[in-house]
């Protein structure tokens, strides 16, 4: 394993921020489709409104790579354990192509994205989940770069602040997907108990045995509007219960009335409150 | 499949049963009819006949009982997930009642309610005081509605970490006894925040500086299981199986088919030979032949045997070396 120290620049540019960054193609304006209202947009709107419907104000998921590039000061941070490959440790039948297939569809190498820069000045350590790659599943490389994410946060004593976004368990790698759960939550204890401030920011969906480690440990808990947030899916529970669902239950909204949530943050004061929490816990 | 051959070997069982109270009864009349001890029966014409019919049937039965149980030699993960699961085999309580004296039932989560699906308390090990706790699932199906079959809310896992903290507080070693099929997906559960106790569970038990065995004794499933058993040593039965969900569950995601249990089965590596080999199992205990269930005795004894040597093994270690055992096991994983 390389050192955690090894870090390299943000050099790769996923074809999703490609994607982001397209507003005309064969010279005529593209257009994007909400997926709630059904409305189409242009994506110029989309892109001027966060990636939020400019219709309905339904959130779209947005790249890991995208989010750093709006909380970050501009220019100011760089990917760290970049190079980490996704890994098959129980040589599950067909997973290496589909890992293959999620590495072209995304430019991604795994699910989590860290790195380390500044905002509003203040030096600190992020960690992204992309749920586009297997859902943000935790696979072993997700918890590997979660643990060393939080271990350069305690030893450089900078604020931690991660965005999760997962479907929970990465099936195909078993029990060693189970034990990542042990492994990050025991990193973010010893984060704590060097007085380290963790943001947890939860993004559409959290769910799953990432929700059950980093992403309630937080000291400050924000959510995105309309998440789902959960331990088991809504489809499990209502086969368990036999009775349909509430609804909005499991929603950011939800779980802010049920009393797990601070805040929930719009995308467009995402930076501004990261910024006001760095700021009151400067030391 | 397993099934059938224990229905075979549980039908010899009671015949065994039936022929070895006929045979005492027919050498009860004997010595009756005698009036003197078994010496003397033997030399009794027409008896000795009668009992020898008796024996060889006995013993008929009990070759052809051998004969099937040689057939449980060679089990199938989809084998072991069957015993694992099965209602008879010990559970928390009957652990409690077979290896621990001087237990003291500790009840609730002193925030909210008491959920009877952990069960756990102080007790003496070998003399030692410790705290003991697992997942309870009862062997009735009354019992099994109960206890929620084992399938805590998040008000069981915050009793079972009261009752660790105050283990690290008084500096008593914690040993858990794991059996779930999972943490209970249901509408309050989550309400009450299913996630954020499982989590806290996970970050507490990494870095308490009292050593934590965790046996596996059932089926452990998902985070659910997970949530009692970050520990120094996990240690499982040699029939338990630990995996991410059920076999069930996993083909319903991978495969939107949950009838591909037994391919699921296979390649999950659930069993505690594939865990040990992952790392993730640290001992295997033996179970008698057709599983745990079949001898609770034996079990109790191979448990207590391997638990107290991993115990002692870790009691020698200073509490900070006792916590960062356990977080290196974590660490290295993945």
């Amino acid at each position: 394993m390389e050192s955690l120290l090894n870090t390299i620049s943000l050099s790769f540019v996923s074809k999703n921020v490609i994607e982001e960054e397209i507003e005309k193609k064969d010279g005529e304006p593209v257009f994007v489709t909400c997926k709630k209202c059904k409305r189409r947009s242009l994506k110029r709107n989309w892109k001027d409104n966060y990636y939020v419907c400019p219709n309905c104000g339904k959130y779209r998921s947005i790249s890991a790579q995208y989010r750093m590039s709006l909380i970050f000061d501009p220019g100011s941070y760089k990917e760290i354990n970049a190079h980490m490959k996704a890994n098959d440790p129980m040589k599950f039948p067909e997973y290496a192509q589909k890992l293959e297939k999620q590495k072209n569809d995304t430019g991604l190498e795994e699910a989590a994205v860290t790195a380390v820069g500044k905002i509003g000045g203040h030096k600190t350590t992020v960690v992204v989940l992309d749920s586009r790659f297997f859902m943000g599943s935790m696979s072993t490389v997700v918890g590997e770069k979660v643990t060393r994410a939080v271990e350069y946060a305690t030893k450089k004593k900078t604020p931690l602040i991660i965005f999760s976004a997962s479907g929970g368990a990465r099936m195909q790698e078993g029990i060693y997907s189970l034990m990542q759960m042990a492994k990050t939550s025991a990193a973010i204890e010893e984060f704590h108990a060097t007085g380290g401030l963790y943001i947890s920011f939860l993004t559409h969906p959290t769910t799953g045995g990432v929700t059950a480690s980093f992403a309630t440990l937080g000291d400050i808990t924000l959510a995105e509007p309309g998440a789902l947030i959960g331990f088991a899916g809504p489809r499990v529970i209502e086969q368990t219960i036999n009775k349909k669902l509430p609804k909005g239950f499991q929603k950011s909204e939800y779980l802010e009335a049920h009393g797990f949530v601070d805040k929930i943050v719009p995308r467009n004061e995402m930076r501004d409150t990261l910024i006001q929490l760095l700021d009151l816990h400067q030391k | 499949m397993i099934d059938k051959i224990l229905e075979k070997v549980e039908k010899l069982d009671a015949q065994i049963l039936e022929a070895e109270s006929e045979t005492a009864e027919v050498a009860k009349g004997l010595v009756k009819a005698v009036g003197s001890s078994e010496e003397v029966m033997e030399d009794t014409v027409d008896g000795r006949a009668d009992w020898k019919a008796h024996n060889k049937e006995i013993s008929k039965l009990k070759s052809m009982r051998e004969y099937f149980l040689a057939e449980c030699e060679n089990l199938t993960p989809e084998d072991r997930v069957f015993l694992a699961r099965h209602s008879q085999r010990p559970h928390v309580d009957d652990i409690i009642d077979g290896l621990f004296t001087d237990f003291f039932e500790q009840k609730g989560d002193h925030l909210y309610d008491d959920d009877s699906s952990i069960y756990g308390g102080i007790a003496r090990f070998h003399g030692i005081p410790v705290t003991v706790l697992g997942h309870r699932k009862g062997h009735t199906i009354e019992d099994n509605m109960k206890y929620n079959f084992g399938m805590p809310c998040p008000e069981g896992y915050r009793k079972a970490l009261r009752l660790m903290n105050q283990a690290e507080k008084f500096k008593r070693p914690i040993i858990t006894f794991i059996d779930t099929p999972g943490a209970y997906p249901g509408m309050e559960a989550e309400e009450h925040g299913q996630g954020e106790a499982i989590a806290m569970n996970l970050a507490k038990m990494s870095q308490f500086h009292v050593p934590v065995i965790s046996v596996i004794t059932g089926e452990g499933n998902s985070g659910g299981a997970l949530a009692i058993g970050v520990a120094n040593r996990v240690l499982m039965l040699e029939n338990a199986v630990y995996s991410i969900l059920s076999p069930e569950g996993f083909a319903s995601i991978l495969w939107k088919d949950s009838n591909r249990k037994s391919e699921a089965c296979e390649l999950m590596k659930l069993t505690a030979a594939d865990l040990k080999e992952a790392g993730v199992c640290d001992d295997i205990i033996d179970e008698p032949i057709g599983g745990a269930q079949r001898n609770y005795e034996v079990v109790m004894r191979n448990m207590d045997a391997v638990i107290w040597k991993h115990l002692q093994e870790l009691m020698k270690l200073s509490p900070n070396e006792v916590k960062n055992d356990r977080v290196s096991k974590y660490r290295k994983i993945g």
